[in-house]
């Protein structure tokens, strides 16, 4: 029975939420002091907030702080690979900044057995104006390296990251994908006990990325406890034997692989394929654009989405652009965080938008997805350039695995996509030559 | 699953104690035993700043020369000839130059830690290392700088045909006394500067206010005699003539003041440790 490495118990962590600014200055500090001694000068000494997450700030707004993490308990066995998955602000790189010791929690503790090693970033510690060489051993340095360690793996590091030739250029000469390669491979080859990793591996082309998860397996093979924070699930199947979920700042659930993602993906989906904002002040938006419906039912009006009936996206908003280029764009992803397509509507192209109240409509054909669970992001624009609003993960809907009008199943095919192709077969003639099975 | 005893630990950092993450707390909470395991993360630190010091100037390790000599000119024309300000026998330029070579260091230093948080911030909201080491590395890079600026000065004792005599041999610890001022006000400036944005810009004033408090350009002799120990509040103060006096001979055997300087320094070193533990466990979250 391994031992516990990692053990966390109720571990909080909140931030202030200032008056937008993020920065004190000493001058304000000291006049505020003197115009309004109590309040703004508590305030004035409480830490501001850094990078609030997009969830999170709905209905936030009146709040003076916010909880990114709460009463969160987990343990960690030495050996396992922990997969650790949430929708964007649940928590989790606040959870991994905390077992990386760098930022403190509010409440809690933790203890951890072993060298920690973290990966939340790629390029830590390069300085463009050192070679890559030089960049190596700063880098390495700074994740935890000693000199020793980094000169007996120097020609790996610079082999693994193909950069054999440059190594003595500065690093701000390199194009962006050698210093990634460069970076990620640094990091590789760090050997901790513990490593905690922050979606690291979807640097670099895709035969780099490919070497990457194959270097993260070689890694988890050795024996070493890994924390992987992803939003790709193919990477979290193939590499963790556990995953844990965090949502809204707790751990939601912990299992294995198979349920724990299983859950992610419900908790998105029962967040329904309607989702109705009566309240326009509850509403999703901003200054220029506020969602009031939105809604994916099965096209042709039958009451199950199938792999033939298609689906429709029916979306209804409140514009406030008065004589803009207005477009709309609808991105929908698996439940394996394959991006299957984007789509874009201009909904107005001279430049003469119209403030008040849209609907609008967009049919995806029939014969085209797959079976299975999809989530749908909207992004309002301006110009097709111009982001105006965006929310990802609004409604989710789920396309069965029948095809009405053609038998009550199919099989379960792999495969994005499910077009129905057009075959045709000709029979030219006979051969003298017979197989007798 | 193969046995992690058959991994290798790199020698110099042993598999650590368990180690408590907790909310941090309000009294000093020093882990010397860290920053000794942490020493070679120090040295790469002062040789990142050297080497990108010395790769971004034109003139490179001139610089660290040219300024205190620069300064040193300067000093004697119009100090030493034009407003005939004493210099205890010393000619002017030797007499400028020695309080100099700490000054310059210490005003390096300051300039170096003020900002050293802010600029990597980068590194810190991403590993993890004890913060400390950030200003220790700005106060240990001026000492490269500093030993240039020594080689300059045993040439113009050479050519002023001065010799320095046994208290030469305490110079270590007036080059300690520097480097602890450097880092306990340091430490005070790095985390203020962190969480209020401003106080590099002014830095540079305190600087130049704070030389014209210390006996750098005139003899600490200068004083009357019964406000020499408030003078000795000013750490600069026992660190500058210290330097003089260890390096020179000349001068008086700073003692009073040496005394008031020295407490000065290890009062401000410990408030600025603890000043600064106190704002390393947020700093991720202001920086």
């Amino acid at each position: 029975m391994s031992d516990i490495v990692i053990r966390a118990e109720n571990l909080g962590k909140r931030y202030r939420i200032g008056e937008r600014e993020r920065y004190l200055a000493l001058r304000d500090l000291l006049a505020s002091a003197v115009s309004s001694p109590m309040r703004r000068f508590v305030s004035g000494k409480s830490f501001l907030s850094n990078g609030n997450h997009g969830s999170a700030h709905h209905g936030d707004e009146n709040q003076s702080s916010i909880w990114a993490l709460k009463e969160t308990s987990l343990e960690i066995r030495q050996g396992e690979v922990v997969g650790v998955i949430g929708r964007n602000g649940a928590g989790k790189s606040t959870l991994l900044k905390i077992l990386s010791r760098i930022t403190k929690p509010t409440t809690g503790w933790a203890e951890i057995d072993g060298r920690v090693g973290s990966l939340l970033e790629v390029g830590t510690g390069f300085h463009p104006e050192l070679t890559g060489s030089e960049n190596i051993y700063l880098s390495g340095a700074i994740l935890g390296m000693s000199k020793r360690e980094i000169t007996r793996k120097f020609d790996e590091i610079v082999s693994f990251a193909e950069v054999e030739k440059f190594i003595d250029t500065p690093v701000k000469h390199y194009s962006s994908g050698m210093y990634l390669k460069l970076a990620f491979s640094v990091a590789a080859h760090l050997e901790p006990e513990i490593l905690l990793v922050d979606e690291v591996l979807a640097v670099g082309d895709a035969a780099f990325q490919k070497k990457s998860l194959g270097k993260m397996g070689q890694v988890s093979r050795e024996g070493r406890t890994i924390l992987f924070v992803s939003h790709n699930m193919t990477a979290i199947r193939a590499l963790c034997s556990r995953a844990v979920l965090v949502r809204d700042g707790e751990v939601a659930s912990s299992g294995t692989v198979t349920d724990v993602v299983d859950d992610y993906l419900l908790g998105v989906a029962t967040e329904g394929s309607a989702r109705d904002w009566p309240d326009p002040a509850a509403a999703p938006g901003n200054e220029n654009v506020r969602i009031s419906y939105m809604r994916v039912i099965s096209g042709e009006g039958k009451p199950v989405i199938t792999i033939d009936s298609g689906a429709e996206i029916k979306i209804g908003f409140e514009n406030f652009r008065k004589n803009i280029n207005l477009g709309c764009t609808v991105r929908v992803t698996n439940s394996e965080g394959v991006l299957i397509f984007v789509s874009s509507y201009r909904i107005s192209s001279d430049g003469d938008s119209r403030c008040g109240i849209h609907h609008m409509k967009c049919r995806i054909p029939g014969h085209l997805l797959n079976a299975g669970r999809y989530s749908v992001d909207l992004i309002f624009g301006k110009d097709q350039r111009w982001m105006l609003f965006q929310i990802d993960s609004v409604v989710s809907f789920e396309v069965k695995n029948t095809a009405t009008g053609r038998g009550s199943s199919m099989t379960l095919a792999p495969g994005v996509i499910r077009p129905l192709l057009s075959w045709s077969h000709s029979f030219e003639e006979e051969s003298s030559l017979v197989n007798q099975l | 699953m193969q046995r992690l005893a058959t991994l290798d630990f790199p020698s110099y950092r042993q598999k650590p104690a368990r180690q408590r993450i907790a909310p941090p707390k309000d009294w000093l909470d020093l882990n010397l035993r860290e920053l000794w395991n942490y020493r070679e993360l120090l040295y790469f630190f002062v040789w990142r700043d050297l080497k990108v010091r010395y790769k971004q100037t034109a003139i490179g390790a001139a610089w660290a020369i040219l300024q205190p000599f620069m300064t040193m000119l300067v000093f004697t024309l119009f100090f030493g000839r034009l407003a005939h300000i004493p210099s205890n026998g010393l000619p002017h330029p030797v007499f400028y130059y020695s309080a100099l070579l700490a000054w310059t260091y210490f005003a390096g230093a300051l300039q170096n830690s003020t900002t050293t948080i802010v600029e990597n911030q980068r590194v810190i909201t991403k590993v993890y290392f004890p913060r400390l080491l950030l200003p220790m590395a700005a106060v240990t890079s001026g000492l490269v700088d500093l030993g240039f600026g020594f080689i300059v000065f045993l040439g113009m004792l050479l050519y002023f045909k001065i010799t320095p005599g046994g208290a030469i041999l305490l110079m270590p610890f007036f080059l300690l006394l520097a480097v602890l001022t450097a880092l306990g006000v340091g430490l005070w400036l790095s985390a203020l500067n962190a969480v209020y944005r401003d106080v590099r810009y002014v830095v540079p004033f305190l600087i130049q206010f704070w030389m014209f408090a210390s006996p750098v350009a005139y003899p600490s002799s200068l004083i009357p005699e019964r406000w020499r120990w408030l003078y000795g509040l000013n750490p600069m103060s026992g660190v500058v003539e210290g330097f003089r006096w260890s390096l020179t001979g000349h001068g008086e055997p700073p003692s009073l003041l040496l005394a008031a300087s020295t407490a000065m320094v290890l009062v401000l070193l410990a408030g600025g440790v603890m000043y600064f533990q106190k704002m390393e466990g947020t700093i991720a979250d202001v920086v």
